[in-house]
Order: structure tokens, then sequence, then C-alpha cells
């Protein structure tokens, strides 16, 4: 090594002393530096102590000293220029190569060396990804409020828009206009509860807590356009104890179409579109005659059950707990708007016809969700809406 | 109703052997839905036996007797000590009587083995039956003593047609005629192609008693009636010497029992029999305890009555009575008086038949909660025909069973009726169904139910005869306008006369009469049509914003709840409402389910306090509950009354009104709670408890749902802490800034609109009054003790209506306007009065800096001895930026000096050195 940085030294007095001169001196003492066996030897000791470099700072002080501006290659191929001409090519050549190879190995060890490192401090930096980091205390709707809009959605997709009405209703909107008529058994059917009279004295107020939300196909008959397609979710009250399918104040769900040329075979498509909707494709849907005071004719519909699709039915099968091995649920009522419906609204029964249906909100998530009991649905339990989080 | 099949065979002689579960299927699909079906009475070793002696065994605590039975002719002539030994507990019987013995190796209803055996120091070679043990009602009072002529030895399950099979219908209030074998049976025929015979078609022997049927007797008991309103066919018939311990046949017996009617007297007995198979109520007098001719009539005050069920009922001058010359004798198709009851002594029989008013009827059930059979059939609705018919089958079964004379003829009271006849074009029924079902097939069908039609071509009919025409012409004052029928004269079409049998009173439309051709047909013929989708608007604004709010809640880490709208008496106190607060009036029920909670609710925090705290008592004490519904607000000077509207025509607009006027208020509320931690501890470090500031910005959260600023200053109003009480609110306009009062006290501020362009005020609104809108923040320890929360609960309250009606009168969010020139931001710290609120501080410096003003933000509030007493520091974030140009430092600090003297003027905000 002294002898190579001895050399260079002189090269360089030399090269100032000549600096414009050409080099014609051929001195065979002063080129020892490019001989093919020290090039070798400093290519080893190059990829020697490349190799030895057991961190990043030794790979750096390695690559000084055999790559750097001092390293002896670096200084052996300045003195090419003192080889007769003839000569220069092959040393230029000759220490190219050799610098690229000690180039290439630097290279080598450096990213070897720095994937080395980046693992240790990486794996220095791990932490436990499985810690929970709930920082929030969970939100959630209410599925009964989920099923509501998801039922409605349904229809507003079919064109249906959405009605709403008042909970505390006139017993004209509850009863008479729904061709209740005084006095008629019909109204037994629904336990109503009765408001008071706001001035304390006593008889009929005429105001009910609405029984079901049909008086919003009142109001919707007597306030909107012709044809109508509207869906009305809402809280109906019944004077009625709970017990596992029962509340005082449950939702119900409505649907009524009015329009020219309706028949009873739109309200089976209705009720079928929903159904394939709800459920899936494929599940058949049956009507069987009953009696609502405002449709005419009337009728209950239950759908094939979702769960066993009517199998739990056949002898030896497995009983079924969501349809109780009968293979049909009763689903919803439903029927053609009774003409009386729409004389007591101001609309012409000769040239407008119509269907309605309704059915219970809870009894729908009940079926869909396998719930037992209705009454989690107003315990305000944080677990009961929390188990279904934002959508159903 | 539960019907027997073997009944329901003698008029609908269906194939043998029946599926139950056909018939089920069939009547159910005619529309008369079988709930339930049991087979009944399948008991072998049932013999008729004849008790030949009896030892009284006096050594017991209770009477026993060991009977002697023979159980064949040659018995009777055998020694009785030969014969079979039966241990028996009842007394209610004599040597000589007919019994239902069961022999040994029988097995009775319930699995009860009978064996041969010891008991009592007797042989016992069988059991001598009472009625429940054979499973046959509920009567264990005494043993069966069957007629003298019941054959002996002959099998009694057969002798009484035990065996049967009992349906139970749920029969829907519209089908009066259906609550009968008759109307059963008739449906049963229909389903099966069977013909069907009525059983009120009169009998020849029935015939030769009377004479015809209507024939009057001079010898029946006199009756008139004295209302035609209140009844309009009354029948008298009677039976003399008849003999009162005459026994009910078994057949007759068993069917009441399996119709669940109890067996008292042949006299009851045959009436209540005759009564389930036709449908016509009958009540029987004794002749001996009336007095003077009977009239129908309504009450007069003060009358009373001694009913049946041993209760004096004070009569309402709207009651239906039956009387003689001693007054009231019988509420009219609802329960008999007590002094003209048959007894056990009565042997002259008066036997009524009528046809009452069925609203009469069901008014008076009603009024005096008194619901019988009898008023259950009249209320839907009774054959007019039937009381002539049945008084006929009454007294000839009673003459036939209990011995007596028939008096020729009856009494017979009535008021002229019109039959009914509805006009319907023929193919309506197809317009209906949307099935081509043909003329010939709906005429069939109405053939059917009984129904007589005639047919002509004419204009189509109206379907809805019962309108009121002259309203209708006039229109003017319709709510709506009524669509007209399209002009332009339909040709004549086949047109159907229809005049409905006597038994279907509910029969009065077209659509009636098309219900009963489609469910005939089957409406699992029906096809399916699927939608054609009419072109809807979609969700409303109001409906897609209370969808957003409230999922805004819930993705903030609260749950959506539903409560009890019911709310007790206590709440009000509870919550610490001021004697005059709005929360105060409630809407009340009449008729409650639970005295304790008579009202409707008027807020929703109460509900959703006592969830709070069923949820921390469940053990989850870090709980926000939030949940969306009406309240109930009764309007200051309301109608006492909803008015009733006529239904055979549109409302005009002032009736809507006059029931509007009626009705409470009922806003939509969006109410929150909050306890213990909103942000959990952890791993992370400790948590955030919930406090009056979340409660205030979950409110916030709201109104930035609907793009509004809602706007905060203390308040102080229960249920909330006195000190962290907010009232939210909304400004009216942006450019009409309320005047700041001085420092102290509330002050109304005015924000700034947002960066991601929400609006301060909906800015269409005309009025420049500020919208109330709700409260937030921390409530009053005397509330969290009232319903047993935790320390420093929460809750928020705001009226959804009227943040929906601001977002609404606010219309579209404008677009903003982004500048890409790079924000110049200043950081201002002022020191102000520990009272003036940091609202009033911002609107300052919001009207101070000016349009280049982007954004102002709070990021420290300080206090401490440095700035003396009453003095806190709030240290603002200003950015600013220009539309049009990067800001120079001069510019920003102009804008920014500007802010804070804005400040100092208006709040005396001063630089913090």
């Amino acid at each position: 090594m002294r002898t190579l940085a001895g050399s260079v030294r002189a090269h360089w007095k030399q090269a100032i002393r000549t600096m414009s001169a050409p080099n014609k001196n051929y001195d065979p003492v002063e080129v020892t530096a490019l001989s093919p066996e020290e090039i070798e030897r400093a290519l080893e000791a190059a990829l020697g102590a490349i190799a030895a470099a057991g961190s990043l700072d030794e790979l750096k002080a390695a690559r000084l000293a055999h790559s750097g501006d001092r390293a002896p290659l670096t200084l052996a191929r300045a003195e090419i220029g003192a080889l007769p001409p003839q000569a220069r090519a092959e040393a230029g050549k000759r220490v190219g190569a050799v610098q690229g190879q000690v180039k290439a190995a630097i290279g080598r060890r450096q990213a070897a060396l720095e994937k080395e490192r980046d693992e240790r401090v990486l794996i220095a930096e791990a932490v436990d990804v499985t810690l929970p980091a709930a920082r929030q205390v969970q939100g959630a709707r209410h599925p009964v409020s989920l099923s509501a809009e998801l039922l409605s959605d349904v229809f507003v997709a079919m064109g249906y828009e959405v009605a709403e009405g008042p909970e505390v209703e006139a017993e004209w909107y509850n009863f008479d206009a729904l061709n209740f008529p005084p006095d008629h058994p019909a109204r037994e059917m629904q336990d109503t509860l009765f408001i008071a009279r706001q001035d304390g004295l006593p008889g009929s107020s005429g105001i009910v807590a609405r029984t079901h939300t049909s008086p919003v196909q009142i109001r919707s008959l007597l306030t909107r356009p012709l044809p109508l397609y509207v869906v009305s979710p809402g809280r109906v009250y019944r004077n009625e104890a709970s017990d596992a399918t029962h509340l005082a104040a449950f939702y119900q769900i409505e649907g009524l179409a009015v329009d020219e040329g309706l028949t009873m075979a739109d309200l089976r498509g209705a009720i079928q579109a929903f159904v394939d909707v709800l459920f899936g494709a494929g599940l058949r849907t049956r009507l069987r005659p009953d009696y609502f005071p405002f449709t005419e004719p009337s009728a209950d519909v239950s759908m094939e059950c979702h769960v066993c699709r009517g199998a739990s039915v056949k002898p030896g099968a497995d009983p079924c707990r969501t349809c109780r091995s009968m293979g049909w649920i009763e689903l919803a009522g439903c029927g053609m708007v009774n003409p009386r419906v729409l004389v007591a609204c101001g609309i012409d029964p000769d040239r407008y016809s119509g269907f309605a249906f309704g059915l219970g909100v809870e009894r729908a998530l009940m079926l869909a969700h396998g719930i037992g009991d209705i009454k989690d649905t107003t315990d305000g339990d944080v677990r009961f809406s929390r188990a279904f989080g934002m959508e159903l | 109703m539960r019907v027997p099949l073997s009944w329901l065979r003698e008029y609908a002689p269906i194939p043998e052997p029946a599926d139950h579960a056909d018939i089920a299927r069939r009547l159910t699909a005619a529309g008369l839905e079988v709930e339930s079906h049991e087979p009944v009475g399948d008991i072998d070793g049932l013999v008729i036996a004849q008790v030949q002696a009896i030892e009284e065994l006096a050594e017991f605590k209770k009477p026993i007797r060991y009977c002697r039975v023979a159980t064949s002719e040659a018995d009777l002539a055998a020694d009785p000590q030969s014969l079979r030994g039966v241990i028996c507990g009842a007394t209610n019987f004599a040597v000589g009587d007919r019994v239902v013995l069961v022999l040994p190796g029988s097995v009775l209803p319930g699995g009860f083995e009978i064996a041969a055996r010891k008991t009592y120091g007797r042989v016992s070679e069988g059991m001598i039956c009472a009625p429940d043990e054979l499973g046959v009602g509920e009567d264990h009072a005494g043993i069966i003593v069957l007629a003298p002529d019941a054959p002996l030895g002959a099998d009694f399950t057969a002798y009484a047609g035990l065996r049967d099979e009992v349906f139970e219908i749920a029969v829907t209030p519209d089908r009066g005629y259906a609550v009968s074998i008759r109307g059963v049976a008739r449906e049963l025929a229909t389903a099966y192609g069977v013909a069907f015979s009525d059983p009120a078609d009169p009998e020849p022997a029935d015939l030769a008693l009377l004479g015809s049927l209507t024939e009057e007797g001079p010898d029946v008991y006199p009756a008139s009636i004295g209302d035609p309103g209140a009844c309009d066919r009354f029948v008298l018939r009677e039976v003399r010497g008849f003999s009162p311990s005459a026994p009910t046949p078994a057949w007759m017996w068993v069917r009441l029992a399996r119709c669940g009617v109890r067996s008292v007297s042949l006299a009851v007995d045959v009436t209540n029999y005759l009564m389930l198979e036709l449908g016509q109520p009958l009540h029987a007098f004794d002749r001996r305890k009336l007095t003077g001719p009977i009239v129908v009539r309504r009450a007069a005050a003060g009358e009373t009555l001694e009913t049946l069920d041993h209760v004096v009922r004070t009569l309402h001058p709207d009651d239906i009575l039956i009387t003689d010359s001693s007054g009231p004798i019988s509420m009219a198709g609802t329960m008999g008086g007590l002094a003209t009851e048959i007894d056990d002594a009565s042997a002259d029989l008066v036997i009524e038949g009528a046809h009452f008013s069925d609203v009469g009827t069901a008014k008076m059930a009603r009024r005096h909660r008194l619901h019988s059979e009898a008023s259950y059939r009249f209320e839907r609705g009774v054959d007019r025909e039937l009381p002539l018919i049945a008084t006929a089958r009454a007294v000839s079964l009673l003459a036939s069973l209990g011995g007596g004379a028939v008096v020729p003829g009856c009494t017979h009271a009535q008021v002229p009726v019109e039959p009914v006849t509805i006009s319907m074009a023929a193919g309506y029924p197809d317009a209906v169904a949307g099935v081509a079902y043909g003329r010939d097939t709906v005429i069939r069908r109405l053939e059917e139910i009984g129904a007589s039609v005639t047919q002509e071509v004419a204009a189509a009919p109206t379907i809805a005869p019962w309108r009121d025409q002259a309203g209708r012409t006039e229109g003017a004052g319709a709510a709506r306008a009524v669509p007209a029928k399209p002009e332009g004269q339909p040709g004549p079409v086949a047109v159907l006369h229809v005049t409905p049998p006597s038994w279907r009173p509910d029969l009065t439309d077209p659509a009636d009469l098309a219900e009963e051709v489609i469910r005939l047909e089957g409406y699992e013929e029906l096809p399916v049509r699927m939608p054609r989708a009419p072109a809807g608007r979609g969700l409303t604004a109001a409906q897609k914003l209370l969808r957003s709010a409230s999922r805004t809640l819930a993705e903030s880490g609260i749950v959506e709840v539903h409560t009890d709208p019911f709310a007790p008496v206590r709440d009000a106190d509870s919550l610490g409402l001021a004697a005059d607060d709005e929360r105060r009036p409630a809407v009340r029920i009449a008729n409650p389910l639970s005295e304790d909670e008579p009202f409707l609710r008027t807020t929703l925090l109460p509900g959703l306090l006592r969830a709070l705290a069923r949820n921390v008592g469940r053990g989850f004490p870090d709980v926000a509950l939030y949940e969306s519904g009406l309240v109930f607000r009764p309007r200051p000077g309301a109608l006492g009354r909803a008015p009733i509207l006529a239904t055979d025509r549109g409302p005009t607009a002032p009736e809507l009104a006059s029931l509007a006027a009626a009705l409470p208020d009922q806003p939509q509320h969006i109410g929150a709670v909050f306890a213990g931690d909103r942000e959990l501890p952890g791993w992370w470090g400790p948590g955030q408890a919930a406090t009056w500031a979340d409660a205030i910005e979950a409110a916030r959260a709201v109104a930035r749902a609907a793009h509004l600023q809602l706007q905060v200053r203390a308040a102080a109003r229960m249920p909330w802490h006195p000190g962290r009480c907010a009232e939210l609110y909304l400004c009216p306009r942006a450019d009409d800034p309320p005047v700041d009062p001085p420092a102290k006290g509330g002050a109304a501020p005015l924000s700034p609109p947002g960066p991601d362009g929400t609006k301060p005020v909906p800015s269409g609104m005309r009025t420049t009054a500020e919208v109330h809108v709700g409260h937030a923040g921390e409530l009053h320890p005397r509330v969290i003790a009232a319903y047993g929360l935790p320390a420093r609960a929460c809750a928020m309250e705001l009226s959804f209506t009227a943040l929906a009606e601001a977002a609404q009168a606010a219309g579209k969010v404008a677009g903003p306007t982004l500048s890409s020139y790079p924000v110049a931001t200043q950081d201002v710290a002022l020191v102000v009065g520990a009272a003036v609120p940091a609202a009033s501080v911002e609107a300052a410096l919001v009207t101070g800096a000016g349009d280049l003003l982007e954004e102002v933000r709070l990021f420290d509030v300080y206090t401490g001895a440095q700035l003396g007493e009453d003095r806190k520091s709030l240290a603002y974030t200003l950015r600013f930026r220009a539309p049009d140009r990067t800001l120079t430092a001069a510019e920003a600090s102009a804008a920014r000096d500007a802010a804070v003297a804005e400040a100092g003027r208006r709040v005396g905000a001063v630089l913090r050195g």
C-alpha cells in the first residue's frame, strides 16, 4: 500500500510539473501501480474489506478506502496517462472493470446491511396489534327503526312515497272514514285507547290513539294528487297488555295504491314483489279471505316459510321454529280499497280503484332475525340495539 | 265458534271419510278460518246400564254407594246381588235409573284406565260416569242419568253421538250468518259442491202442528212493537202442560257441550240448541209470571230490571226492552229478567223469537258490559225470517221432548221491511279481481250464497249508490276536487239486480257481492300482475334529514332506543317542572292500560332517563341513548271534541279544519341522555367523562345534519342544572344580527358561516324572531336523584319538527367558492370578564375581522392569578384568506386588529400582554 501511495504522490508531482506537456515519456518505475498484479491485489483487498464490513459505518470506511478519491484503484487509474499510448486502452479497461467489481460489491453489501438494519429497527418498533382500541362507546340504530326504513325503502324503490300522520288522531280518520260504522262490532276488533276530553268534560272527545296506520290512508287520499302510491310506517296503539308478541304501542307499515284499473292481481303483484325483495325470490304467497272494514274484498297474506320453505310440514321432518311447522307464515292483511272509503275522501269509485296492505314492523323484524320477545324492543337495553349496529 | 262435524254433516253431506285437514283448508279458503281441530269422544266400552240396587256405605267421610247394575234385559229379572257391582260417589240417582257404565279395560279421556279393583271394601267392576269424565263439558255435579227409554246394554258412544270432530272457527264480524251450524254448513256444502239442506226449511211435522208458519193464534200470548226502530219482527209461540223435569236427550246435551254450552234444563237447552243451529237467539218466559200484553219499547227514565245474573240494572232511555204491564221483563237480545225466568216448576212456556236492531243491541250490550251469546249474534245481524221458523221448531221440540201441547198459531208483530236489491254491472267482480269469470259464473256464485238474481241490459250502474249525490254535484265545499268520470256515456252493459238472502244483511254494496264471487272462485286462482313503477319522488327532505340525524347520533356513539310513550303522573314532579311549564299539561287517556300511567309523554326525557338507569343497573355504566319520536302537547284553547264527519261524501275544508283544531300538537322530538364515560379509559390513557358539552355537541351535530348552525346561550330550565344548561336556537337572519346585551347575562351571539358551507341561519325565513329548538346540558342533581342516575348525567332534547321546518325554509346549500391562495393565520389571546360567554367574544371577532376571515377557532381557555379576579383568557386562531390574491402580512394583521378592536368594544376584551 505504502509503495502504491508513494508512487501516486510522485505521479502527482510529475503531473504538475508537466501539466501542459503531453505524456510522452515512459517511466516504467512510475507505472508499477498499473501492473496486473497490483490491480489484482487492490481488488482483493477491496473485496476483503467490503465483505468484512459488519456495519454500515464499517462499509462506509471500506468504501472510502477502496473506492474513494484516494483509493489505490482511483490513483492507479490516474496513472494511465503515463503509459505509452498503445498500452493505455488495455490498462484503462482493466482498471475500469475492477472498479466496477468493487462498486457492485459495495452496493450489494450496502443493500444487505441496510436490510439487516431495517429489520432490526422495525422489529424493535413492533406493537401488539391485537390490542383493542375502541375508545368511543359503541352507538347503534334501533332495529325497529331500521326495519321500518328497510320496509319503506322496498316500496320507495317501487315508486311509492312515504306518508306520515299524527299518532293521536280524530276518530273520523281512524274509524268512520275507514268504514268502521259507529257501534259496529268491527270497532271492537281493535282495543282502542280513547283520549279524554281536553276540557275535562265527560263524554267522548272524538279522539283516539290511532289503532292502525290506516288513517294516514285517509289523509293521503284527501291531500295528494291521484294516482297515488304511498306507504306509511308509524307507531300505533292498542289497549292490550304486553306479552311476548304484543305491545300496547308498536309499529305498523301500510301501503296504499289508488289508480285507474287496479285489480286484485295488482295487489298480489305488489305483495309478491315485496316478499321477493325482503326474503329473496322464490317464496310463494297466499291470500285467504279476511275482513277489514276499509277493504272489500279483504284477505290475509301468508308467505311460504323462508326458513324451512315448507319442508317442516312433511311427516318426520325436523320441526321449524319460525313457522311452527305450518309451512306458511302470516305476514300481512290486505284488500281492495272499499269504495266507501274513496267516497268518504271525495274520490269517484266508479273511476278509481285501489288496494291496501299492512303489516307489523316488529313482527317482520322478529321473523327475519329470530327474535323471541317483542318486549325487548321497548326495554331500551343497549345490547339489543348494538346487536344490529347501523343497518339490518 | 266451535262446531261439531256430525252436526254440519246433517245439512252438508260431504263425502266420507272426511279429511279434517281438507275441511279446514276449504273452510278457511272460503273465509271461515279454522283455528283448531279436535277429535273427541273416541271411547270404547261405554254401555247403558240400569241401577238395580243401591247399598249405602256409611263408614266413610263422604257418602259412597255400592250399586248393582243391569246391562241387559235378562239382568233385569236376575237377583240384583248377582249383578255387576260398582262403587259410586254420586247420589243424584235412584234404583231404576239408566246410567252410563264404563267397563274395565276401557280408557277414558286423559288416559284414565278403568280396571276392576277393590275399593271401599268392595270389588268395583267399572265406573258410573259423570259428563266431565267422558270429556263432555265440565259438569261433575253428579253422574249422567239417562231418559228411561235409553236402550239398555247399548253402546253409549254411538247412542249419544260422542265420537266427533270439533272445529274452532274464527268468524269475522261481517258474517253474522256464519255464527251458526246453518251458516257454516252452507259454506261447507258450497266448498265441496254437495247439496245443502237448510235446517230453517220448515218441516212438515211442525207445519202440521202450527198451521202455516205465519198463521196467528188467538190464544197465544199477545204482543206488539212499540218502537219500530228497535225491533221489526216479534214472534211468540206457546207450549202448555210441559213437564219441567223432562230430561234433555243425550244427543242434545252432548252437542251443546261440544259447542261450549252448559246443559241447564230441557226448556233452556232447546232454545240454546236452536240458537246454535240456526243462529236465532230465543227466550223462554214462564207464562204464569207474565202480566198483561207484551210491548217492545225503549226504556223510560229511571226504569230498572233485575237480570238473570241477579244484577239490578238501571236502564238507559236507548235500551230496548221487552215489557208487560208490570214493567221491563227482559233486555232485548241481551239478557232476560229474573222475575219471568222459567224455573223447575214452569209448565206453560212462552217462546220469544225476534229481530232486534243490530246497532241497538250492540249499544246496549256495551253500555251494560253485558255481552251474551244473544247480543253477539244480534250485533252481527240475524236472519229476519228466522223468528217465525225458530219459534216453530222450538215449540215442536219442547212438545215432543217434554210433553205438553203446542198452542196453535203464533203472535206475530212486525214492521214491514223492504228487501234490498243491489244493481251491479255483471263484469264488476271481474274488474275487481283482474280475472274474466264471465256472467254465468257470477250469477251461479251469487245464487249459491242464496241471492236471487235478475238481469237486464242497461247503462252501467254506479258502484256507490249510497253516495250523497247532492253534495257531489254541488262540489263547492269539497276539500278536494272530485275527479269526475270522463264524459261520454258508456254503452249499455249486462246489469245484475241482486237481492241478497235474508241471512246476509252484510251484503249492501256491489263490492260486497264482488267479494262473494271472488272468494268462492278462490283467492288462490287470482293472477299476479307485477307492479308497473309509478314515478315517485323518493323520501322528503324531512324524512331524509331524520335518517341522517339519527345516523349521525348513532355514529357518534349514542344508542337509539324506543321507550314507552305512556307517562306516569309523577314525571312532571320528578323533572321539577314549574306549575306553568308547558310540558306539564298532558294528553290524558280515558281508559289507560295502567292507572299509574294515564298520560301520553310531553317530553322524551323521562323515558330515556328510565332506560338510562336500567342500563346502568344492568352493568353498563358508560351509556349514551337517544330516541326520536312524537311528544304530545294539548293545544291551548282546542275544541273539547273532534266532530264525526259524514262519510257519504268528501269532507269540506272547514270540516277538516275542525278536526285539526281538536287534535293536540304532536311535534317530533329528538332526545339524548348520557352517563359515565364518553371516551373510555384504556391502555391509551384515561377516559373522558360525558359532560354538558357532549350533550350540547350532540344537539349541534343534529343541526349540522340539517345544514344549520345551532346557537347556544346559558339558560335556567328544569330538568337541567341551572348553571350548566344551554338553550338551543336558530338566528333568523345572517345580515340582521341581534344586538349584544352588555357582557353579563345571556348574550345572543352570531356565529360565522362554517367552513363547509353550513349556514348560520335559514336565510329564506321571513321572520326575524329566533327559532327556539331545545335545551341541553347537565341534569339537575334533584332530577338525577329522582331517576336514580349516576352523578353528572347529561341530556339534550330538541324539536326535530322545528329544525326540519327551518331547514326547509333555508333552502338549498350554496356551493362554496374555494380560494387557492395561501392562508394567513393569526393567534390572539383575549382577556375578558369571567362571565362573558365565549360565543359573544367569537361573534365580535367575526364581525370585526370582516370578509377576509375564513375561520375562527377557540383553542384555549385559561384562568389564573396573574389575570386577576374574575378574568379569563380566550385564545383564538384566526384564519384569513382572500379569494383573489395572496394576503400581505400587513393585511392579515389589520384584519386581526379590527377583530380585536371589535371584541374590545363589545365585550371589553383586551389582548393578553
